[in-house]
């Protein structure tokens, strides 16, 4: 009989790699995912003879085989595609810690890397599932899933949070400074990274609430950005990190997540006020690890929108239900605060790299190295895309 | 060519049946015999006991609203003119409670409000198609 905690601790991350994040980044997603491979390699001190492999997210246009090419990596052994979307953030890390603790792979490298804000903006279709254009004909056929919601016109995952966000609001009485007070803290958190695209841009309660209306009741400030941008990091043995340049961040526990009602975000099967995906991951993960939510110290919560942090507070137990909205509020989930969230900004303020800037910057927490650090980080949580099938990860120092 | 900008439905080998149950003015829903369990969108499996069996339901077509938004920008030129438009989740109540699509039509958008009582009514949209779209009960 398997036992998931055998996994603790096994594996770490080794390398850490982030390029530039932009609205326009001037070059190929393929140019982009190998620079930011090659930081994560130098960042790791391993040469690339080493990797023996490859995993990516499956929305990433990139194929291993052309990563493999360009990044000059002749032996890879173990590949594969892990998602859905954001949802498979730390999915890549888990098939990752899988192939390393059974002996299939020694060093694997999974990188993200898109031009999000000058190629396809995902904010503006459906991303999610595929629709076609009927030839020489303005009529878009929608189909699989996108039959029944988007002849209606939902068809962006603003619009798909918004009906969630709505029900949340008035389920549990909910306001509008609430959902603010995630923004702001991302924001806030942002002014002390360059790298990040709100960098210099401070904003307030008043400016979340005066932010333009994108499908009522979801803002603009309530959205994640898009941007241009690639990160990468490598994986290891919990042995052979400790012989390289960094120190190691020890991957605790990491698990997947997908309890059958199937919902993506665009389907609307129950209550919406939980996200029972993140609670199956988070069940794994405080298992496997040994903690509870108590013990975390720092959290990369995956923000899409404002909504999924204050849900995933809940989810991940750090809070009951329905008190996820109230427990962002006050600074409480700001630096100085009862539990940092998205100490570099997040998909809010940061950039959006669909989970692999939190992952970069949960490596950093539990190294001492973050530019907000939380003063003696030893655990940190970071999760994938909520309102999907998800993931998660506890890192520890 | 310019034909006026649409998103329609692309039926397929699971969902042609309730298409062409819209088209007749039917709601139909899908319901599982090995648990009785209804679902929607009609897939050929129960989420809840996995049987493959299962038989199409008429249902009148009452439900509440269990959520909404109201766009005010659109994503799609089919939506333009339609600015600002509601979307609705419905829960249906002869269907265990649950939820589809839609759009309320019939109604201000200012006056749409969670528990709201709505029945189906069919929109003929297109050649061959037809939606499903609903309307606050009349009292």
């Amino acid at each position: 009989m398997y036992d998931p905690r055998e996994i603790r601790d096994k594996c770490a991350i080794a390398g850490i790699g982030l390029t530039d994040l932009s609205k326009d980044s001037g070059r190929s997603e393929l140019m982009l995912a190998c620079q930011a491979i090659d930081l994560a390699l130098k960042d790791a001190g391993v040469s690339r003879n080493e990797v023996d492999g490859l995993l990516k997210w499956d929305m990433d246009n990139s194929y291993e085989w052309d990563i493999a090419k360009n990044c000059g990596f002749k032996n890879v052994k173990f590949f594969g595609q892990v998602g859905p979307g954001g949802g498979g953030a730390c999915g890549t890390i888990t098939h990752a810690v899988a192939a390393i603790t059974a002996g299939m792979a020694n060093c694997v490298v999974i990188w993200r890397a898109l031009n999000g804000r000058s190629g396809v903006r995902y904010g503006k279709i459906a991303g999610d599932q595929r629709a076609s254009f009927g030839a020489g004909s303005s009529i878009l056929w929608a189909d699989q899933g996108l039959q029944y919601k988007a002849p209606f016109g939902i068809l962006s995952p603003p619009q798909q949070a918004a009906i969630r966000t709505r029900r949340y609001m008035h389920r549990y009485n909910a306001t509008v400074n609430q959902f603010g007070a995630v923004a702001v803290a991302c924001r806030k958190h942002a002014q002390t990274n360059p790298n990040a695209i709100m960098y210099g841009k401070p904003i307030t309660l008043d400016d979340h609430a005066n932010s333009r209306m994108i499908a009522d009741p979801i803002r603009l400030l309530d959205c994640t950005l898009e941007c241009d941008g690639g990160g990468a990091i490598v994986i290891v043995s919990a042995e052979r990190a400790r012989d390289l340049k960094q120190k190691p961040a020890y991957i605790m526990a990491v698990a997947q997540g997908m309890e059958n009602s199937g919902e993506v975000m665009s389907d609307y099967p129950r209550e919406m006020t939980a996200f029972p995906d993140c609670e199956l991951v988070a069940q794994q993960l405080y298992h496997m690890a040994g903690v509870t939510p108590k013990d975390i110290d720092v959290a990369q919560l995956y923000d899409a929108f404002t909504l999924v942090v204050i849900g995933q507070l809940e989810a991940y137990g750090f809070c009951k239900p329905g008190e996820g909205a109230a427990f962002a509020e006050n600074g409480n989930i700001e630096l100085g605060g009862a539990l940092p969230v998205n100490t570099s900004g997040g998909n809010l303020s940061e950039g959006y790299t669909h989970g692999m800037t939190h992952i970069i910057e949960g490596v950093r927490q539990v190294r001492g190295t973050s530019l907000a650090q939380v003063p003696n980080a030893e655990l940190c949580l970071v999760t994938a895309g909520p309102v999907v099938p998800t993931s998660g990860m506890i890192l520890r120092r | 060519m310019s034909e006026k900008p649409m998103v329609l439905p692309a039926p397929d080998r699971d969902s042609a049946e309730y298409w062409e149950g819209c088209k007749r003015r039917e709601l139909l829903i899908k319901h599982c015999l090995g648990c009785g369990t209804f679902r929607y969108p009609p897939g050929p499996g129960c989420p809840e006991c996995g049987s493959l069996e299962c038989d199409w339901v008429k249902i009148r077509g009452e439900g509440v609203v269990f959520s909404f938004i109201i766009v005010p920008v659109p994503t799609h030129p089919a939506f333009e003119d339609k600015v600002p438009y509601n979307v609705v989740v419905i829960s249906l109540t002869e269907a265990g409670g649950v939820h589809m699509v839609s759009n309320l039509i019939d109604c201000r958008n200012e006056d749409i409000y969670i528990g709201m009582p709505v029945e189906v009514v069919f929109q003929d949209v297109y050649e061959g198609v037809t939606l499903p779209l609903f309307r606050p009960v009349r009292k």
